[in-house]
């Protein structure tokens, strides 16, 4: 049986382990509420920007002078999967569903005798599918000294994926990310963004006059879709990784509660015991005179 | 006609504003445009400047960077790529645009030497950026 002054040393430890999980669970939340106003204000644009998107691209799909970025290039031997993830830990299942989700696809890439490329943004999800797929990763984008997500930073990974594209080191590209739904449930999402799918729905396209020319403005619109996609997964999976962390610290904080009531009896029997002991030593000791 | 259509200004990061407009000023990449209701529809891309916004209530400016606007007969949106109410803009925040666009010039310079395209490009950005900051008269 543990003495007294372990298991009461123990007791104490668990506490303050309570107390940091209570407080993780309290910053999180926080920052869950901030992380899903910002998403919730870039949803107009990227309705927007998807609408008008949808249209133009119905214009030019079909069409021999379709750009790359839509039409693809006509294979898909070589596919760059960007794994989206956080930079830090602590956050539950949130990077390994991530990265199984990113593991299974290129295992099955792989057996469909296709070469995969594995771009990392987030030092979690690097560390987590590294075992597997280190010799396939080509690049990793740091983000944990960004305090605040913003459009510049999806810009930067998606004018390192168009580099890439454009020095044709890759046919298809597909971004992975948890799609925030409430706090106990984020989905791990996998979205293809090079050659873009747009949902046309019926927009009459061509009643628009383009200036300058419709092409023009696809070149300069179809990079700025890439970024726009990289920044809305961004943004879902800062607010994923918070609502993640929120409920597994939930969890912990409740789990220390039960460990320490289950500690204190134990504490309270064994303190007891060694009463009873001494007591049935006094006694036995006066009954020996 | 109605006199007065839907105007949307979105940047990715936010929502400026949505309201009822009467005329939106629009730096467009050929040329400023006013879109007024009953514009004819039209998708265009923009460079940086100055939107004026028309309303009852008077008129409100923002500084855009670029970005596109898509204008319809009862409603124009504007999606910039940065946008900021002129109010806010400030020399700090200006400079760093202008260095931003600058930082442009020279790596569209060392990449493409021997194509003009981007880097004119560029350089067209720069300026316009600069011409942006004079009428605001924020530059030097």
């Amino acid at each position: 049986m543990p003495n007294l002054k372990d298991l009461k040393n123990r007791i104490e430890s668990v506490k303050s382990t309570r107390k940091i999980t209570k407080a993780m669970q309290m910053v999180a939340a926080a920052k869950l509420r901030r992380a899903q106003e910002a998403a919730e204000a870039s949803r107009p644009y990227s309705e927007q920007f998807n609408a008008v998107m949808g249209g133009l691209a119905a214009a030019v799909a079909g069409s021999d002078s379709a750009p790359k970025l839509i039409a693809g290039t006509g294979s898909d031997q070589v596919q760059l999967l960007v794994v989206m993830t956080a930079e830090r830990g602590l956050c539950g299942g949130f990077n390994g569903n991530i990265a199984r989700l990113a593991r299974a696809k290129a295992a099955e890439l792989k057996a469909a005798g296709k070469t995969v490329k594995v771009l990392t943004v987030g030092k979690k999800g690097r560390e987590a599918i590294k075992r597997d797929l280190e010799e396939d990763f080509v690049g990793h984008v740091d983000l944990s000294e960004v305090k605040k997500l913003g459009y510049s930073d999806a810009q930067g990974i998606a004018a390192d994926v168009l580099a890439r594209f454009d020095a044709g080191e890759f046919d298809v590209a597909t971004i992975f990310y948890a799609t925030f739904q409430s706090v106990i449930a984020q989905t791990p999402t996998a979205q293809q963004i090079i050659p873009a799918s747009f949902d046309s729905e019926g927009e009459e396209s061509a009643l628009f006059d383009y200036e300058p020319s419709e092409e023009a403005i696809l070149a300069d619109l179809l990079p700025r879709g890439v970024a726009t996609a990289i920044f809305s997964a961004l943004l879902e999976n800062a607010a994923s990784e918070q609502g993640a962390r929120m409920s597994a610290m939930d969890n912990a904080t409740r789990n220390a509660g039960d460990m320490i009531d289950k500690l204190t009896i134990e504490f309270n029997r064994s303190r007891q015991a060694v009463i009873t002991n001494e007591l049935i030593e006094i006694i036995s000791g006066a009954e020996a005179l | 006609m109605a006199d007065t259509m839907q105007f949307d200004l979105v940047s990715p990061e936010r929502k400026l504003v949505s309201v009822q407009a009467s005329e939106v000023q629009i730096p467009a990449a050929e040329g400023a445009m006013s879109a007024m209701p009953g514009h004819a529809a039209t998708i265009t891309t923009l460079r940086p400047g100055v939107l004026r916004v028309v309303t009852a209530e008077g008129t409100q400016e923002f500084v855009v960077t670029g970005g596109f606007a898509q204008i319809t007969g009862d409603a124009t949106s504007v999606l910039a790529e940065q946008a900021l109410p002129r109010d806010e803009v400030t020399p700090e925040a200006l400079a760093e645009m202008v260095a931003e666009a600058e930082r442009r010039v020279n790596e569209a310079k060392s990449d493409f030497e021997n194509e003009p395209g981007p880097v004119d490009d560029a350089a067209k950005l720069l300026s316009d950026m600069v011409a942006m900051g004079e009428e605001i008269g924020l530059n030097k």
